[in-house]
């Protein structure tokens, strides 16, 4: 569904990826670990086309979507929800919902606010709230929420446990899971959260350093001893 | 950040490192100050001379030597020793100041020499400034004593009563437009009334439609008098030129002016704040020397007259019209009164404004006006979910422009008369004034704001080359007490369960 395939990007001079490969295939979850400043978050911005690739190609359903606008990109189907949320604090839940469905067709609006509500039912109860006046963990839902009202195929999320209590998490994940299931929406998750993620995977990659290092399934990865040293028994 | 603030132990600096800083400002001060300010051209017979004002460069250089070291000891935690030099300060300054001007004119005489500068304003502009310190000494004190919750408290507290005029306002509102419409038949309404009715309008009217631009989309404009100065010199050429009415050029103008605000957009889609600001800033003054320096099409600094005024219907406001033209006394046989005119152009522009209002109120509740709102957010989130920045923010400046350009012609055909001169930065000042000190986005509070700054200094009128400096003062006021305007508050777009919350309100 997704084929990154060589991809390199840069911030003026320093080169933030240097040759990335990814596949994501229809259906799957999949996984992306890595430390800090490893470019994760960059690959994700690379595919919306934000900064741009300087080199390499990314495909999308078999088009070629590198060199497409941005907004355009979304409205193939590819919906992210960003690192640090980036909620809008001064609108109110329901208002951040509609910015989701910017790009999709208003006759849907209702029924995906039933199913994003249905998904998160805290929401619903914090419809004419301020997103700024959100817990960090409600902040959280109400991005990949507003992620899901533009009917994505493919969902992009960067690091949906960052900074919430353990609890949350795991509420957090099982709602992806309820997402790739039900929703039958492909899930590429980017985590330094390594072992619920890679519990939750089909398959994972570990990236470091704008490469990719490593691949392989989710099972494997969690039993790979470097990982494990790296992501998982107190590496950071 | 914020726990260094609070910590002034943190950033003690030791006395010498304080006189380096504070020195260094000086002498930047001084090097500025010896040529621009130190020696002056005048005319004399036989050609110029230079005068010296070493006197006020010294004052100068010492004035900043001291502002520096205010600054420095607000920063590192010390406001009293502030409040304690500035309030006297500024207290003997205005002493001097209002004695010199108001006391028998040899005391005065006297007195003046004390003050540090040879020009009343540049005084004037020192004691505000001592003053401004004063005032943020005595924050910072009252900040120490009270904890941060209640800072936010305040905050609070003023949200909440923007929120309780934003809801007097459905009332307010309508009461205010009332009063607009029965009041050219007040008795009290003479002439010279109803002239500052309609130049309060005007300014409402321009307020409104540069609220789109920054008060919603947050694009800072600084140069949104260049819209207006397009519209009424497209009025007023095509009138002359084409020999056109002003109704049938009114939509041309309003076309051209949000043209032009397309085109202004264009190369500051990637700009924000200052940047964008700067900018604007200079487009406005771009096109103000463009109309300044086209003399053959603009007729330049001598400005374009006889441009037509509007006719009511076809019917002019004459006394005695040509052969075959009826007049507008004459047709509704009333007797003829120059006043009917401006009641007229009241009417006219009052008309205006509340299309503008009527607009705006709808627009927000459309898509296009949440995208304004979150682009002004989050411009990376509103990419990440499809929105298109770039039309998004060109449709902002296109309307904000289009509702100056209406407004440009309005008062090209009310003065009969333009120049480049009406079209000056400090008119893009006064409008995002309005807008500020309104409070960003609140339609209610640029008018509350256009009463205060245009209405009333109408009122003051001998107090002319101070009413800047009043304006700035309360600016600068406005913007430590109250940083988001008056009445920023902003209502929901859309609501699930309507404006009274949901039946069991789990709140
Ligand atoms: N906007 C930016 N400008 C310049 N450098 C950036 C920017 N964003 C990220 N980088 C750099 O790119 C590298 C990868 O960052 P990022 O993709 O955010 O990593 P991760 O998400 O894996 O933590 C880091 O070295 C970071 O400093
Ligand atoms: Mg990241």
């Amino acid at each position: 569904m997704l084929s990154v395939s060589g991809i390199h990007t840069s911030y003026g001079n320093i080169e933030a990826l240097r040759g990335v490969d990814v596949e994501v295939a229809e259906g799957e979850i999949v996984t992306l670990i890595g430390a800090n400043g490893a470019g994760k978050s960059t690959l994700l911005m690379t595919i919306c086309g934000n900064p741009r690739a300087t080199d390499g190609r990314i495909t999308f359903d078999g088009n070629d979507i590198t060199h497409m606008n941005t907004h355009e990109i979304i409205r193939s189907g590819i919906a992210q929800a960003p690192e640090g949320r980036r909620i809008f604090p001064r609108m109110t839940v329901m208002e951040n919902l509609q910015m989701g469905a910017t790009a999709s067709d208003p006759q849907y609006f209702d029924e995906d606010v039933e199913k994003v509500f249905s998904l998160f039912p805290i929401l619903k109860e914090r419809t004419e709230q301020r997103g700024g006046t959100l817990s960090g963990g409600e902040q959280q839902m109400l991005a990949i929420a507003r992620a899901m009202m533009s009917r994505p195929r493919l969902l992009l999320l960067d690091e949906p446990s960052l900074g919430l209590a353990p609890m949350v998490v795991k509420r957090i994940f099982e709602v992806i899971k309820e997402i790739n299931k039900r929703e039958n929406v492909t899930v590429f998750l980017v985590e330094q959260n390594a072992f619920h993620a890679l519990k939750l995977a089909n398959r994972g990659y570990v990236m470091i350093n704008g490469r990719i290092a490593l691949t392989g399934s989710g099972r494997e990865l969690l039993a790979n001893p470097e990982v494990r040293a790296a992501y998982l028994e107190g590496g950071h | 950040m914020a726990a260094e603030r609070h910590d002034p132990a943190a950033r003690r600096m030791d006395t010498g490192a304080m006189v380096k800083e504070a020195g260094a400002t000086a002498i930047v001060v001084f090097a500025l100050a010896f040529a621009l300010v130190g020696l002056k051209t005048q005319d004399v017979p036989g050609g110029l001379a230079i005068i010296t004002r070493f006197d006020d460069v010294f004052a100068a250089t010492a004035i900043a030597f001291v502002g520096r070291m205010a600054i420095i000891l607000l920063r590192v935690g010390r406001p009293r020793l502030v409040l304690a030099t500035a309030l006297p300060f500024a207290g003997i300054l205005m002493f001097l100041l209002l004695s010199s001007r108001f006391l028998d004119p040899e005391t005065g005489e006297k007195l003046a020499r004390f003050l540090p500068f040879d020009s009343v304003v540049v005084n004037w502009v020192t004691t505000l400034i001592a003053l401004g310190f004063a005032g943020r000494a005595a924050l910072a004190i009252r900040h120490a004593a009270e904890s941060l919750e209640s800072l936010e408290e305040r905050e609070k507290t003023m949200d909440r009563v923007g929120a309780q005029v934003q809801r007097a306002a459905r009332y307010l509102g309508p009461a205010l437009l009332l009063l607009a419409i029965v009041f050219p038949f007040m008795p009290i309404a003479d002439r010279w009334l109803l002239d500052i009715g309609i130049l309060v309008i005007t300014y409402i009217m321009l307020g409104w439609g540069l609220n789109i631009v920054v008060g919603l989309a947050g694009l800072l404009d600084l140069g949104y008098v260049a819209f207006y100065a397009v519209g009424a010199y497209s009025y007023a050429l095509l009138a002359l030129y084409f020999d056109l009415g002003f109704w049938t050029c009114l939509p041309f103008a309003g076309i051209m002016a949000a043209f032009a605000g397309i085109i202004l957009g264009f190369p500051v889609l990637r700009l924000r704040g200052d940047y964008l600001a700067i900018v604007t800033l200079g487009f406005g003054e771009m096109v103000r020397i463009i109309l300044l320096n086209w003399y053959k099409f603009t007729k330049g600094p001598d400005g374009l007259s006889g441009i037509p005024r509007p006719t009511f219907f076809g019917l002019p406001f004459k006394r005695s019209a040509p052969e075959g033209v009826e007049t507008f006394h004459s047709f509704f046989e009333l007797t003829y009164s120059p006043i009917d005119r401006i009641i007229f152009l009241y009417y006219l522009i009052l008309i205006m404004a509340l299309a503008t209002n009527l607009f705006t109120l709808r627009i927000r509740k459309l898509p296009i006006s949440r995208a304004w709102e979150a682009l002004r957010e989050d411009e990376i989130a509103c990419r990440s979910l499809g929105l298109n920045p770039r039309n998004t923010k060109l449709t902002a400046f296109a309307i904000g422009a289009m509702f100056a350009g209406f407004s440009g012609s309005f008062f090209a055909t009310r003065q009969g008369f333009i120049s480049p001169e009406s079209f000056t930065f400090i008119e893009s000042a006064v409008i995002l004034s309005i807008v500020v000190l309104g409070g960003m986005g609140s339609q209610i509070g640029v008018v509350l704001a256009a009463v205060l700054l245009i209405g009333l200094p109408e009122f003051f009128r001998e107090l002319q080359q101070y009413r800047m400096l009043a304006f700035g003062a309360a600016m600068v006021f406005i913007m430590i007490w109250r940083p988001s305007g008056l009445l920023a508050h902003r209502e929901p777009t859309i609501r699930l369960w309507g404006r009274d919350g949901p039946a069991e309100a789990p709140k």
